[in-house]
């Protein structure tokens, strides 16, 4: 608040004032006129850039959180040891299996068809249901972990339902953990697709629908041929913000299952987190923290590459 | 599946001209039956899908009633007694307000600063303008787990784990990327014409802000603030890392400590204290969605 009131910064116009203005004075007002972004930098700079500065340095190094021989540098260590070591590549494979399973294919496509059948459902339905879902969403991550333990568990809620319905049932939290947090993650982050799918539709224009309509175009037809690809900026905007979220679940899939049974669940933030404090090896959990930034940064730029190539 | 018909039928029912075309292919029904058909189809299929989705929920209201509560879902005689064993000092209301000055200050931090970032950020044309929003939306997109372990080496060498000032800053500054971004959004759709007029009259940039243009956003701003209070109110990892003692611990972590500790047994309690611990969100979200209508302006603002 007292930055706010401290920064008289000069207005938009005074730049452009004389015609040989020399390049300091235009600049100092460009500098002013950014002065109310400083508390935004500074917070940025030490919290976020810096961590990863820090990251990407003690990645090669073998710091470990009660050694007291001193930190080395040990060059690609770090890496060479995590991509021979199997539980490395393991939880690898799982958090691709998590992120895609129950992001880009679950939370985006359930949100999707949600969106679109709750515009043609009648009002109370709809209400309901975007209710029950959101309602999910808004529990702290904790609590949802712990109703859909409840839940998967043996004699929880879903074996119970299966018995009724006469289908055969089994114990979720040992046989397919994997599958058990992706659904959780699914039943848990699928409003947040939702409301962007909900908002987007809702601005599809009525006669370009209406138009493939008269020519014929079924049902599937309009979907797939109008309206996806009016909406393709939300697409790719929604998967841009769920992807991230997803792949740094963490409290979820801990409170459910540890990363266990054994290491069915640990998927890559579980991974670094036991390497770094269970095993005390730090300058290792911050190499794997770094594959997991990579792996972040990645799928950032590709989304942001796409939306730049929809802006031209 | 259902998705067999479109809902635009019924508002070209007024117009005449759908049901005048030979498009409509079964001849033995109008299409304003099929419309109707398929209209309760979505129906029963959106209320199953929501009873499912519901379970888990109704088991957890009924569980925390219950003073033998198991994970089978049943109808218990209701008792308080879960209630009333979780409403004291050290197991709810401490975490609860711990958790109130973390994500409060923090949530105020955020939302302060994301105002101030996003104003030149709409307002203003510079170089540096298109790299900062990139990098903004870039951040957007990593991974905040992934930064835990280097900001706990960070905060062990500068001693400042186990601080919560600390703790409630980097909270802050992990939800600014996106705060700035939707803020930024919210901002573009108040019109200049207005700002100029004040600074004929000779206001400052800081004036115009929070004389002009704040005014007409509010909306935007309570959605940020909204949506940064309740990622912040459920976060377990971050707390769960920087902050050790117990007293300072927030809800988020102690109810996670409930269920390790109380492992075996007090399924009634630790349902209690999930719903008193996340009642403040669920209030916070309906009246949210109350006074802005639901689907509220998020998704709008996430266009891009």
């Amino acid at each position: 608040m007292s930055a706010a009131a401290t920064t008289p910064a000069a207005g938009p116009r005074k730049a452009g004032g004389t015609a040989d203005r020399s390049r300091t004075a235009a600049f100092l007002p460009g500098l002013l006129r950014g002065l109310p972004m400083l508390p935004s930098l500074v917070l940025l700079l030490v919290f976020l850039a810096g961590p990863i500065g820090y990251c990407v340095y003690y990645a090669f190094t073998d710091m470990q959180l009660t050694g007291t021989a001193g930190t080395h540098f040990v060059g690609l260590h770090n890496f060479s040891k995590a991509f021979g070591d199997s539980d490395f590549v393991n939880s690898v494979e799982l958090t691709l299996l998590f992120v895609v399973g129950s992001a880009v294919v679950g939370q985006n496509t359930v949100g999707l068809a949600l969106a679109v059948l709750m515009e043609k459902a009648s009002r109370p339905v709809r209400s309901v249901t975007s209710g029950v879902v959101i309602a999910a969403w808004v529990l702290p991550e904790v609590v949802a972990g712990y109703l859909m333990y409840a839940f998967f568990y043996q004699q929880g809620s879903l074996n119970a339902i299966l018995r009724f319905l006469h289908l055969p049932q089994q114990d979720w939290l040992y046989t397919l953990p994997i599958l058990a947090v992706c659904i959780a993650n699914v039943w848990r982050g699928t409003a947040f697709s939702m409301l962007v799918y909900s908002a987007a539709l809702g601005e599809v224009p009525r006669e370009l629908v209406e138009a493939a309509e008269v020519d014929g175009a079924g049902p599937w037809q309009r979907l797939w041929r109008v309206t996806l690809p009016v909406i393709r900026r939300s697409i790719l905007t929604n998967l841009m913000l769920i992807t991230p979220q997803t792949l740094s679940v963490f409290g979820l899939i801990y409170t459910m299952t540890r990363g266990g049974p054994g290491d069915k669940t640990e998927t890559l933030p579980i991974f670094m987190y036991q390497e770094a404090f269970n095993d005390s090896l730090i300058g290792y959990g911050t190499a794997i923290a770094l594959v997991l930034l990579v792996v972040g940064a990645l799928f950032s730029v590709v989304y942001i590459r796409l939306l730049r190539v929809e802006e031209n | 599946m259902a998705v067999t018909d479109s809902p635009h039928l019924a508002r070209t029912r007024r117009t005449r001209r759908a049901s005048s075309l030979p498009a409509a292919g079964t001849p033995g029904r109008s299409r304003r039956g099929r419309a109707r058909a398929a209209r309760a189809g979505v129906n029963v299929l959106l209320l199953l899908f929501s009873v499912l989705y519901l379970v888990p929920l109704a088991w957890m209201l009924l569980a925390s009633v219950n003073a033998h509560a198991t994970f089978k879902i049943s109808v218990p005689s209701p008792t308080g007694a879960n209630f009333r064993h979780v409403l004291n000092y050290g197991t709810t209301y401490r975490p609860m307000l711990n958790g109130l000055l973390l994500c409060g200050v923090g949530t105020l931090v955020c939302v302060v600063c994301s105002i101030l970032a996003a104003y030149p950020l709409s307002r203003f044309r510079s170089r540096l303008r298109r790299p900062f929003l990139y990098t903004i939306l870039f951040s957007t997109g990593l991974p905040i787990t992934a930064v835990m372990i280097p900001v706990y080496s960070m905060f062990v060498q500068v001693n400042l784990i186990d601080s919560m000032p600390a703790a409630t800053l980097f909270l802050a500054a992990s939800a600014l990327p996106f705060g700035i971004w939707l803020m930024k959004n919210f901002m573009d759709g108040v019109p200049v014409v207005l700002e100029e007029a004040a600074r004929i009259d000779g206001a400052n940039t800081m004036q115009v802000l929070w004389r002009i243009v704040l005014p007409l956003m509010w909306p935007g701003v309570t959605v940020v603030t909204v949506f940064t209070f309740i990622s912040m109110w459920g976060n377990f990892f971050v707390p769960f890392i920087l902050l050790l003692s117990p007293e300072k611990l927030p809800a988020s972590v102690s109810v996670f400590t409930f269920l390790s500790a109380h492992d075996q047994t007090q399924y009634g309690q630790l349902s209690a204290f999930s719903i008193l611990y996340s009642i403040p969100v669920v209030m916070l979200y309906l009246l949210l969605a109350r006074r802005l209508g639901s689907g509220f302006a998020l998704g709008g603002a996430l266009k891009g």
